[in-house]
């Protein structure tokens, strides 16, 4: 962990994570980027901005969230005490919101009149329709045209709120497909729109960006473990597609090499198949969506289709620092399958009376085998990511009823 | 001189403009694209651009993903190209061969092993869409060395300052993007094209070529009069997705370039 920084500071200021992320897009987009930089840099000390920011997270969001004991889960493992931040019980149902609250008052300030997002389990989609009826802007979301049959639920959710959702039905039909179209209207309409990407991925600014939004969930964290056993958890579990969620949880920490972090990939169908999601776990460093980072692709280098259970974590490439922390070794990072997280989806509702997401649920899933190799002084963090009210018809299907 | 130099030298002499052509490789099948290029050629062509497939085409409209979802459908690979190249210059030593694409495709290959084919194989220049000057490094000392020219894109949206950095990193010729907006789109307007070339002409050493949303071959004698050249992609390529049978389409194609050629030239 030497090479980290003490204290932490990646990126650099081209945005780099050590050999990863940076700015590889089109050149139409570079100054819009830039543009971008200069704001997000000069409200890094904003206390307006950031006392805005403070009242929207907590009188429109909800927040703080809850740092919860799941008791009845800890003596099912019987080892390490689990805690469940409950990011679920945010308004819209998911961590998404924390990052479209921050980028829609950025994009006020830049006075754009346009939002536009992608989405893969709609989360983020929500989020950005949320804050864009808010802002009374304009608003157009890129989904996967099979997400839209997946997630259906939050497609009309978005509908309601006077979003646009297109249907983009290239390639593999899921997220990456999303972001690819998400790309292209920027590219067109880069005067008068703002691209809220929604996870710690794209080019930079973003990943940093939306991780320093993020962070209110890991800062929080920090102040209820200490508040509520006097120190730091042993380890914070959550799940990553894209790797918002894991990042807002992890970054606060980064500092503190006592503190285990581990990110939970989507095995989908397994890793020993071609069927899954998990680009930390099983793929190597290549270039997509705008930065350098590890990609799922075959040989020539084209992007491989990916599988999960979990529309959210369907995707082939990850955040870039992500790929920094998985080289330093400052986090691990495991991966689960569809069939474990339904089973920890199930047990959750069962033991603690909570709905979780999919993509949730591969957190759940993996922090019950490495709470089971603990000792029960330890404790466990794991980020419950969102809601699963939108992963009902998903789950009736699996067990062939119909609703 | 590098091909592209001598070929610009040339054009020069003769006072003609670049007609830089685009189609992938591969599409609708690896077969036709040697024979398409000839044809282009015949047609008045003075560079050829060469599309390298890719799964995720960001910058590209529907016309050019559709011919890289076609060539990928035949298996076509970076490698596959490099070699479409090599059989193109058993008979053509001397056009100007330039791929496009994105950079994942090289990265695959591993810099040092695809300049060194690419430089073997006859291939000119590079234009890697989501590559920007300031991420190049790593693959200008191996396109140096293999004397292949790094060829960056200038945008409407590119401001003064970046564009003496574009400016001074450029090699072959300066590819002026003339709307905002992806490959294929139609609302070119040449006279916010005209204003913005003339900024990059006070600062450009090389030519300046201007490409995406040339279409008809009365946009390429405008777009033309303002700069050094111009470059016609989706149009050639939907002309050959339109043509019924694979055989017709170097034909179809030698038509459709004779008519921009001679737009150009009249
Ligand atoms: C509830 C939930 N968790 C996690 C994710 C995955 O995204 P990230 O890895 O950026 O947190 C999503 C994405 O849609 C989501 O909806």
């Amino acid at each position: 962990m030497d090479r980290v920084n003490d204290p932490y500071s990646a990126p650099d200021e081209l945005g780099h994570f050590g050999e990863y992320g940076g700015r590889f897009v089109a050149e139409t987009l570079i100054h819009a980027l830039e543009e971008l930089n200069e704001l997000y840099e000069s409200i890094k000390s904003d206390q307006a901005f950031w006392a805005a920011f403070d009242e929207d997270l907590t009188n429109y969001v909800g927040r703080p969230s809850p740092l919860y004991y799941a008791q009845r889960l800890t003596e099912h493992v019987s080892g390490a005490q689990i805690f469940l931040k409950r990011e679920d019980l945010n308004h819209t149902g998911a961590h998404k919101i924390n990052n479209t609250v921050g980028q829609a008052l950025l994009a006020s300030r830049m006075g754009k009149q346009r939002i536009i997002a992608e989405t893969g389990a709609g989360q983020h989609g929500v989020a950005t329709a949320t804050v864009a009826a808010r802002l009374g802007v304009e608003c157009t979301v890129y989904m996967g045209a099979d997400d839209i049959v997946r997630q259906a639920p939050n497609v009309y959710r978005m509908k309601m709120l006077g979003t646009h959702v297109e249907s983009v039905s290239s390639g593999s039909r899921t997220l990456k497909d999303a972001m690819n179209e998400a790309m292209r209207d920027w590219v067109t309409n880069v005067d008068t729109t703002h691209y809220i990407i929604g996870s710690v991925a794209g080019p930079h600014p973003y990943p940093a960006m939306v991780r320093d939004f993020q962070a209110v969930i890991g800062r929080e964290c920090r102040a209820q473990c200490e508040e509520r056993f006097g120190g730091l958890p042993e380890a914070l579990i959550a799940c990553v597609g894209g790797g918002s969620n894991a990042m807002g949880l992890f970054y606060p920490f980064v500092n503190d090499l006592k503190v285990e972090l581990i990110g939970v990939e989507a095995a989908g169908k397994g890793l020993s198949t071609d069927e899954h999601a998990a680009s930390l776990c099983e793929g190597k460093p290549g270039v997509l969506h705008g930065s350098r980072t590890y990609l799922l692709a075959d040989d020539d280098g084209l992007i491989k289709e990916t599988s999960s259970i979990s529309a959210g974590l369907d995707y082939p490439g990850v955040g870039p620092e992500h790929s920094y922390w998985k080289d330093l070794q400052r986090a691990q990072y495991v991966a689960v399958t569809d069939e474990q997280a339904i089973e920890a989806f199930h047990l959750l509702n069962r033991l603690e009376g909570i709905l979780p997401a999919l993509e949730s649920s591969h957190a759940i899933a993996y922090a019950l085998i490495e709470a089971a190799k603990r000792p029960s002084s330890d404790r466990i963090v794991i980020n419950l990511s969102g809601r699963g009210d939108k992963d009902i018809g998903t789950m009736a299907e699996i067990d062939g009823i119909q609703i | 001189m590098s091909r592209l130099t001598g070929c610009f030298a040339q054009l020069q002499e003769q006072g003609k403009k670049a007609f830089v052509s685009f189609i992938t490789a591969g599409d609708p099948e690896p077969s036709v694209t040697v024979p398409a290029l000839h044809s282009l050629v015949e047609g008045g062509v003075d560079i050829l651009e060469l599309g390298v497939p890719f799964s995720d085409p960001e910058a590209d409209g529907p016309s050019i993903q559709r011919s890289s979802e076609r060539a990928l459908q035949q298996g076509v690979t970076l490698s596959m190209v490099l070699d479409m190249v090599s059989d193109f210059r058993k008979s053509n030593e001397h056009t100007p061969i330039v791929l496009m694409g994105y950079l994942n495709s090289i990265l695959s290959m591993g810099e040092s092993t695809f300049f060194e084919r690419a430089s073997q194989c006859g291939v000119d220049g590079l234009i890697m869409v989501n590559l920007p000057p300031e991420e190049s490094s790593g693959l200008s000392i191996h396109a140096e060395a293999n004397e292949i020219d790094l060829i960056y894109l200038v945008a409407p949206t590119t401001p003064d300052k970046r564009i003496k950095l574009i400016v001074e990193n450029v090699q072959g010729f300066i590819y002026y993007v003339s709307l905002k907006g992806i490959t294929g789109a139609s609302h070119l307007d040449t006279a916010s094209v005209e204003e913005q070339v003339s900024v990059l002409k006070s600062h450009a050493k090389l030519p300046i070529v201007v490409g995406f949303g040339i279409k008809t071959p009365e946009q390429a004698a405008a777009s033309a009069s303002l700069a050094d050249g111009i470059v016609v992609g989706s149009e050639l390529v939907d002309t050959m997705a339109t043509t019924q049978s694979n055989e017709l389409i170097p034909e179809r194609l030698q038509a459709k370039a004779q008519s921009f050629r001679d737009a150009l030239d009249g």
